[in-house]
């Protein structure tokens, strides 16, 4: 089992004929994904590695079933493309593409809430359920990815897509392997918050543990605590928190858009003292987390 | 400063061939062939560290007459 | 990025919010002229781009316009929170009857954007919340539909203001949130936002922060406001190192080496990417080790962008060594991560296996790029070493 994607999930490519989108295309395949069409006006009728290119996504959606799209299209056609996704019925959208004006994804994230769509990102390397399909670039090439993860009963949940993978191959290094992970994308306004996701990966009998990359700015941590404590979680969640040197520093961005400190609640020792309270271990350092999480399994079992 | 990682060998013929120069400064994304006034081929000293393994280069010409040579081996 | 409040209050001007009358002054003369032109009694407020002013002695009244002049040259070398003052705003001082809080911003919970009102102006509204939870009200703002100011009323009425005060605030409110959305404004606040003696109201102090990201959208505005391209607007001005990294990172639009900030260490860092720059950084300074930078790589950058950036990060100086470590990549190769760097040395006129303490960036093209690494004698680990490890190798390397 999984959660979001599983092997038989269909799903698009918005821009599909773009540079970054075509080793996406590629990388997505070769690792067994099953892409059913790419999307770029005014290309209907070619081809990416196989994959047959439309003009709208109405031109496929409305032949077969589509459940996903991961959209890599440039900032100012986003909006546009992710409301065409949803509008034509598509129930999962991964957004790829960064810098995104806050405004628009929340009017991307409006539509899709009142449509009954999930919206994954932006700023995001997508989701990989390990040896079964991954929708967006997480991992890179498929030789890549397999030597990162593997399968197993570890969700990940990471708002930096490259740590997604770090921890996945930490985690595989120690024979944990992942339900599923998710990279939910770095921006402050995002489709779906690790709170939001973890009704899905407690509903997911594979999953036994929770691992989490987290960082300064936002009330995410923040809600995921609360989410655990109001809700009583079966499973035992590792967080590591990077980035604590920002606590000294307020008021400048790094890493991601969404990382900023601007008022107490961004940083990183309100958060790890937010989410210790509610039960959740904070490692110090990556390779802490597959110790951590054998120990509260061995405690939960 | 000259290239340090990577050298291209492109045999004379293919040097002298209008044609199949344009078809290589086509194909590389990274921008190592060029096309002199005569529209010979040239290589870019600048860009060849730049080369990016894609064997594009390789594929559009005739087998054998493009060699991709890293430096390092 | 932060507004001055000058430039704040001139875009709460253009669409007619009421903005007492005033000017900005860089020198003592023209604070005096500027008083004479206003009428005393006037306020002095020193821009800086930093909260806390009033406690800093940074905001000071004057009767006479001759006073003005002397409290200019009081004001203008007080340093705020580390920042100088760009110049001092001088305004009319009107008799208050009562102050209030109006706050748009984004609520990242709920995905939408905030009205915060209150009718308890004047101090920090987090602190009133916490004590006076019932003279704070929270209304959110759909992205979708359109905004009438209906919710302007409704979050004013929640108050508990009424009669001619909440008809008069409810078009000031409304047009607060207008120019938040228009401008994609990531907080558009107003504090205190005043009742004077004869009815009416005025905007006594007010910050505007703008999203990054729309810049450009709104160029023309930023234009009109004076406000230079080179301008970041983060808590601190560039340094030039810190712009000579964005130059590096603009030069080729091919994957990022940017997000260059300097820090006085010795260890020159080339880090990536977003995640993975944070964690390397917390994990140098763990290890006792003093950066010279903070920087960010991703997005596979050229040969030629990560070899400048190399070249940056040496000329800083105190930086002995550098280390050059990321995350597992998925797309940024490390074969051409591996040619940049070293190059950079070699150019820099720097032998590559003395100069780079370690490289530890495992993942995509691992292989070509550790052949490449070997050829030059450079220490480099695989995915089997942890970040932190390696960032401990590279601090011990330094001290011994």
């Amino acid at each position: 089992m999984s959660i979001l994607i599983d092997r038989n999930t269909t799903f698009i490519v918005q821009g599909i004929t773009g540079r970054e989108a075509v080793s996406l295309t590629r990388e997505n395949l070769a690792y067994g994904s099953k892409i059913v069409g790419g999307v770029t006006p005014g290309r209907a009728g070619r081809e990416v590695y196989g994959v047959p290119v439309y003009d709208c996504v109405r031109d496929i959606a409305s032949k077969r079933k589509v459940d996903g799209a991961v959209v890599c299209v440039p900032p100012k056609f986003t909006r546009d493309a992710v409301f065409e996704a949803i509008e034509n019925g598509i129930e999962i959208i991964v957004i790829v593409t960064e810098r995104i004006p806050r405004l628009e994804v929340a009017q991307m994230v409006e539509l899709a809430a009142l449509r009954g769509a999930r919206i994954i990102g932006p700023n995001c390397l997508g989701i990989i359920t390990p040896d079964e399909v991954k929708m967006g670039g997480v991992g890179g090439p498929a030789a890549d990815t397999k030597k990162a993860y593997s399968k197993g009963s570890v969700g990940i949940m990471s708002r930096s897509g490259g740590m997604t993978t770090e921890i996945a191959n930490t985690l595989t290094a120690a024979g944990l392997g992942q339900s599923t992970a998710v990279s939910i994308g770095g921006d402050a306004v995002i489709g779906t918050s690790y709170a939001e996701l973890m009704p899905l990966f407690e509903a997911d009998p594979e999953t036994k543990a929770i691992a989490i990359y987290s960082e300064p700015g936002g009330r995410m941590e923040a809600e995921l605590a609360e989410w655990v404590k109001d809700n009583d979680s079966r499973l035992p969640i590792v967080a590591f928190m990077a980035g604590r040197f920002m606590d000294e520093m307020p008021g400048m961005r790094f890493g991601h858009a969404g990382t900023i400190v601007e008022g107490r609640a961004d940083t990183t020792a309100d958060k790890i003292e937010r989410m210790q309270r509610s039960g959740i271990s904070v490692a110090e350092r990556i390779e802490e987390i597959p110790g951590l999480i054998q120990q509260k399994l061995a405690e939960v079992n | 400063m000259p290239a340090m990682f990577i050298a291209v060998e492109v045999d004379p013929k293919v040097v002298a061939d209008v044609e199949a120069a344009k078809q290589l400064v086509e194909v590389c994304p990274v921008g190592i062939f060029a096309q002199d006034d005569s529209g010979r081929l040239a290589i870019v000293d600048d860009n060849l560290d730049e080369c990016t393994l894609c064997d594009l280069c390789i594929d559009a010409a005739p087998a054998g007459t493009v060699k991709v040579v890293k430096l390092y081996e | 990025m932060r507004f001055y409040e000058y430039e704040s209050k001139a875009l709460f001007k253009r669409h007619g919010l009421p903005v007492g009358e005033g000017g900005v002054a860089t020198s003592a003369d023209e604070a005096q002229s500027l008083a004479e032109k206003i009428g005393c009694p006037v306020v002095l407020k020193s821009q800086v781009l930093s909260g806390g002013r009033m406690k800093a002695g940074a905001v000071k009244f004057a009767d006479t316009p001759e006073e003005a002049a002397t409290l200019f040259d009081e004001i203008m070398p007080i340093i705020v929170n580390d920042q100088k003052a760009r110049s001092v705003l001088v305004e009319s001082k009107s008799p208050i009857a009562q102050e209030y809080y109006v706050g748009v911003t984004w609520d990242g919970r709920r995905k939408l954007p905030v009205l915060i009102f209150s009718d308890m102006g004047g101090i920090d509204i987090e602190e009133v919340a916490e004590k006076h939870p019932e003279h704070v009200s929270q209304t959110h703002i759909s992205t979708l539909l359109p905004f009438t100011p209906r919710l302007a009323k409704e979050g004013i009425g929640a108050t508990g203001v009424t009669g001619a005060a909440l008809n008069r605030l409810t078009p000031i409110v409304a047009k607060l949130v207008e120019i938040f959305l228009e401008y994609n404004l990531t907080l558009a606040e107003i504090n205190p936002l005043v009742r004077l003696e004869d009815g009416t109201f005025a905007v006594l102090d007010g910050h505007v922060d703008m999203e990054a990201e729309a810049r450009d959208k709104h160029a023309a505005l930023l234009a009109e406001l004076g406000i230079g391209e080179e301008e970041t607007r983060q808590a601190r001005p560039p340094t030039e190192f810190e712009i000579a990294g964005a130059k590096v990172d603009a030069a080729d639009h091919r994957g990022v080496a940017g997000n260059v900030v300097g820090f006085d260490g010795n260890l020159g860092l080339v880090i990536g990417a977003g995640g993975g720059s944070l964690t390397l950084f917390d994990a140098v300074r763990k290890h006792g080790g003093r950066p010279a930078n903070y920087c960010e790589i991703g997005g596979n950058p050229s040969v030629t962008k990560t070899c400048e950036l190399t070249k940056l990060v040496l000329s800083k100086p105190g930086v002995e060594k550098i280390a050059v470590m990321m995350n597992v990549v998925s797309n940024t190769r490390v074969d051409i991560v591996a040619r940049g760097v070293i190059k950079g040395c070699v150019e820099s006129g720097k032998d590559p296996a003395t100069t780079i303490a370690i490289f530890r960036i495992p993942g995509s093209w691992e292989e070509e790029g550790f052949k490449i690494l070997a050829k030059y004698g450079v220490e480099f680990c695989d995915r089997t070493v942890s970040m932190n490890e390696a960032a401990g190798r590279a601090v011990a390397k330094l001290q011994g």
